[in-house]
């Protein structure tokens, strides 16, 4: 036999015609449409909308803007529809469609939403500012929780109980804020620790998820399901019998707020990033440390090996399965930080069942971030957005109904997750036990 | 370095996979390790590199005995092993690959030192004349690369001992040889390499020794200059005849038509491209290819598994795309699908029950809505003898059964129709010489009995040995149809994608 080397005499196609994608541009399109229809037609000639930006903490005031409604928002969904063409184009031709294209569109048509809702409210304005401090406030429990199903689904394993590790953290961390403050005397002292003892209560959630998990080879999503009916089992029983009892354990205390001096005053920018708690610069920090420790540290390789391929990780010496469950156990903490929010964080007692979902919802953002904390970050400002949107129409008042309005951070979820992302992939280990 | 094992013993519950296995391997020398699928082969080098712990026996490096817990130990006693399927992490980088696991850090917050790896890929890239790209993703990488891909991780790993588990099982025929030309290399530089396989012309290629190992057991050794029928009845435990016994088709009617077939796959790639070609009654057409070049969206598409989203297949002048599975099957196609775990029967399910998974809702088997179990059973029995199924009774789970026994199943089941058409996947993939046999004894049967064949496999020498004509797929698409006398470079250059004019 000869060691010829094989050298093709005609070239076939080297790689795999790439069928067209339309989904997204048409969906676009589709939403563009509406947008024309139903804002642009939809508001009144002759009417104004007043947007606002300005804080009284500012260093200069802005002055409000007042643009005519109709015409705003029907050239707002023009522009929407002209990207959308340029998707279709490019989707057309094979071509991949920038992000900055989906931010465009996005931007147009939530302006001509803003546009259409504000318009002839004399005397209230659209309070941008305000949409936006909410947008990221209302993102922190998201931001941590899909943080938690990151770490825990780059190493392989599914946390379906990011909703049970939340209202565990904020049911712990509103106990020992309540405790500590009442020994002590000092409710400051006592929301810090609150927030220290937060993640603890994530992390035993976690731990349960991990044993059940890499130790018994359970089906992950039915111990994470059963894990969050039993936080919500136990957290419901001892506010029925501990916290009724002992009413000084759950009181209304929270964090104080950090101005950063100077930053905080400057206009927009000020009030939504440098005016915060410790919770959400610490969640800044946390996003960043982790992004980089993911895709650039030993660590973060190691952890992303065992969830695409653990025997390839195991066969090089890595510790598969304690990797997991150290990863779990942390992503389980990071999710029980995040609870705090719901309580410290927000100057609230602790109530039953008072996470209300979000745990999902940073599941949502997981998975439309791409299992990257940045992305997380980003979907769950997203979520943020409408959930804070939610809350300004309220304020504002509009012609739709308040329960549709309840609606909208979901709708958006599904919107986002099925329609924009198309088929995302998730680590390919996702969910096995690795059985030797 | 030396590695010796001597008197290794690995029982699974009451299965020994190894029964005191010696063997002994030099520096600088290829020791090839030849067995059947089943033997214990891999189970032997996992015991080796500490994914297996031994039940008895020691290893010895250097005539120092050594403990491995695990894979990474045995790494760091210059143990490299490149395993058959293939242990690379696909969204990663060759660099990120060949650092895993022993990564260099860099900087005062120890983040990957990227560079350092990248270096080394090219260096030991370039040694060897690997021509591998270190920023290329794996998953775009053909299958050949990946293989040095491995082999560069084990280098880089400063490897003194290379075990190769079934190299060549996904490789061309030209891949093939590129691969023993490294082989060779190797060995001249002084690794001492351990070839796992069960293909006897690799062996006298370039193995300097050769074990023998026969259920568990060394049974002899060889060396290179046996010939391929000495050792393949060492290798067997009998005299075996190399080729297929069959007369020359007698070709009848066309029976299967397939115009412009296309499969585009969920993430959108075009998996089948128009394939068109027809197979007449009483004769085999064999699809030669690598695996992945579209042959398993081939056969799912015309059993309708998978939905073409072009193109048209009669059967017997009868389209047959875009109807239920239902249909298809009883206008008379058998199915051996290529995953007999998986797809061909329900491992469960008792054998009486694998045989009549396509016939339970029909007469005799069924009556109104009960299941008429005596029938069944009489039925079983039947098929159990026919198709020397050895199993201790028909109520046995088809799970427990060998591999050859399981498929024994699967085509008694699909031959007990009256077939117009029987495709089978990799039909003997994992079986024992006898079971192959077998297998390739019915298939010809039904051949003779004038059905249309089609099979498709990775072995270009079962390819040439069952088929009429070949038809060479590559990148979904047909390449050529050749005749079986076509000299096996041509073919190999085919499957590289080489065209080839078209000839009856």
């Amino acid at each position: 036999m000869t060691t010829t080397v094989a050298e093709p005499i005609a070239a076939a196609p080297a790689v795999p015609v790439l069928a067209r994608k339309l989904r997204a541009p048409i969906t676009l399109g589709a939403v563009g449409l509406l947008s024309l229809l139903f804002l642009g037609f939809g508001t009144s000639s002759g009417e104004e909308t007043t947007f606002a930006v300005a804080r009284s903490t500012d260093f200069f005031q802005i002055s409000t803007w007042t643009v005519p409604s109709q015409p705003t928002a029907i050239l707002l969904s023009v522009v929407a529809l002209a990207l959308s063409g340029v998707a279709f184009w490019l989707a057309w031709n094979r071509r991949t469609i920038p992000w900055y294209l989906y931010v465009g569109f996005g931007f147009a048509v939530i302006t001509a939403l803003l546009t259409w809702a504000g318009a002839g409210k004399e005397g209230t304005s659209m309070q941008i500012t305000g949409l936006l401090i909410g947008s990221v406030f209302l993102a922190t429990p998201l931001v941590f929780g899909s943080l938690a199903g990151t770490l825990c689904e780059r190493s392989g394993i599914i946390n379906i109980a990011i909703e049970g590790q939340l209202l565990a953290g904020a049911f712990l961390a509103a106990v020992v804020t309540g405790y500590v403050s009442n020994a002590s005397g000092s409710r400051e002292l006592g929301a810090y620790a609150g927030l220290i003892a937060a993640p603890l209560a994530g992390a035993l959630v976690g731990a349960a998820l991990s044993l059940f998990a890499v130790r018994y080879w359970v089906d992950q999503i039915v111990v994470g399901v059963v894990l969050n009916v039993l936080v919500i089992g136990v957290t419901n029983f001892l506010f029925g019998t501990l916290l009724r009892e002992n009413t000084e354990l759950n009181q209304a205390i929270g964090l104080p707020r950090l101005p950063i001096p100077l930053l905080h005053q400057i206009p927009i920018i000020g009030p939504v990033l440098f005016n915060s708690n410790a919770l959400v610069y610490l969640m800044y920090v946390i996003v960043i440390v982790l992004h980089i420790m993911l895709f650039k540290s030993r660590w973060g390789l190691r952890v992303r090996a065992v969830g695409e391929h653990p025997r390839a990780a195991d066969t090089v010496g890595i510790k598969v399965n304690r990797t997991r469950v150290r990863n779990t156990i942390l992503g389980g903490a990071i999710a029980g930080l995040g609870g705090a929010f719901f309580t410290v964080a927000n100057g609230l007692a602790f109530g039953k069942e008072m996470t209300g979902g979000k745990g999902f919802i940073a599941l949502a953002a997981m998975i439309l971030g791409r299992w990257s904390p940045k992305g997380a970050l980003a979907a769950a400002l997203l979520f943020g957005f409408a959930d804070s949107l939610r809350e300004q129409f309220g304020i504002v008042g509009t012609a739709i109904p308040s329960q549709f309005l309840a609606m909208l951070p979901y709708l958006a979820t599904i919107f986002a997750v099925a329609g924009l992302v198309g088929h995302a992939r998730p680590p390919a280990a996702e969910g096995k036990p690795y059985k030797k | 370095m030396k590695l010796e094992l001597r008197g290794i013993t690995k029982r699974f519950g009451d299965f020994t996979a190894n029964d005191k296995i010696d063997l002994l391997v030099e520096p600088g020398s290829v020791h090839a390790l030849l067995g059947e699928n089943g033997a214990g082969k891999s189970t032997l080098m996992n015991v080796l590199f500490g994914l297996y712990d031994a039940d008895e026996g020691e290893v010895l490096l250097n005539d120092e005995p050594v403990a491995f817990a695990g894979p990474g130990d045995a790494m760091a006693a210059g143990i490299g092993m490149v395993h058959q399927h293939f242990m690379l992490v696909h969204p990663f980088t060759v660099a990120e690959n060949v650092m895993l696991g022993h990564e260099d850090v860099r900087g005062p917050a120890k983040l990957l030192d990227i560079d350092a790896a990248r270096a080394k890929v090219r260096e030991i890239s370039e040694r060897f004349n690997f021509n591998v790209d270190p920023d290329a993703v794996i998953e775009d990488l053909p299958v050949g690369a990946q293989q040095r891909v491995e082999i560069i991780k084990a280098l880089s790993r400063d490897a003194q001992v290379l075990i190769l588990d079934e190299p060549t099982a996904v490789l061309t025929p030209q891949e093939t040889d590129e691969l023993l030309g490294i082989v060779r290399q190797l060995r001249d530089a002084g690794t001492a390499v351990v070839l796992i396989t069960h293909k006897l012309r690799e062996v006298k290629a370039v193995a300097d020794t050769i074990t023998v190992i026969r259920r568990g057991k060394v049974v002899g050794t060889a060396e290179p200059t046996a010939s391929q029928e000495e050792l393949a009845s060492l290798m067997v435990g009998r005299a075996v005849t190399m080729r297929v016994d069959k007369t020359d088709a007698t070709p009848g009617e066309t029976m299967l038509e397939v115009d412009g077939l296309t499969v585009i796959d969920e993430a959108g790639v075009v998996q089948l491209a128009g394939v068109s070609f027809d197979v007449k009654a009483g004769e085999i057409l064999a699809i030669a290819g690598v695996q992945g070049n579209g042959q398993t969206e081939l056969t799912e598409a015309l059993l309708g598994v998978v939905k073409p989203e072009a193109g048209i297949a009669r059967l017997d002048g009868e389209v047959i795309t875009g109807r239920p599975i239902k249909d298809v099957l009883h206008a008379g196609i058998g199915f051996v699908p290529e995953d007999r775990t998986e797809d061909g029967i329900v491992a469960t399910m008792t054998i009486a029950n694998n045989l009549i998974l396509d016939l339970h809702d029909r007469p005799p088997y069924a009556k109104g809505i009960a299941l008429q179990p005596g029938v069944i059973a009489d039925e079983a029995r039947k098929h159990v003898e026919q198709f020397d199924v050895r199993a201790t009774s028909i109520d046995q789970t088809a799970g427990s059964l060998s591999g050859g026994n399981q498929q024994k199943v699967v085509l008694a089941r699909e031959l007990s129709r009256q077939l117009k058409l029987l495709i089978a996947s990799n039909p003997t993939r994992g079986l024992d010489v006898g079971s192959i046999e077998f297998v390739h004894k019915r298939i010809v049967a039904e051949r003779d009995a004038g059905a249309a064949v089609i099979i498709v496999s990775a072995e270009l020498d079962e390819v040439v040995a069952l088929a009429d004509r070949i038809a060479v797929m590559y990148h979904g698409k047909i390449v050529g149809i050749v005749s079986p006398d076509t000299d096996r470079d041509t073919l190999g250059l085919m499957m590289a994608g080489a065209l080839e004019e078209e000839a009856a």
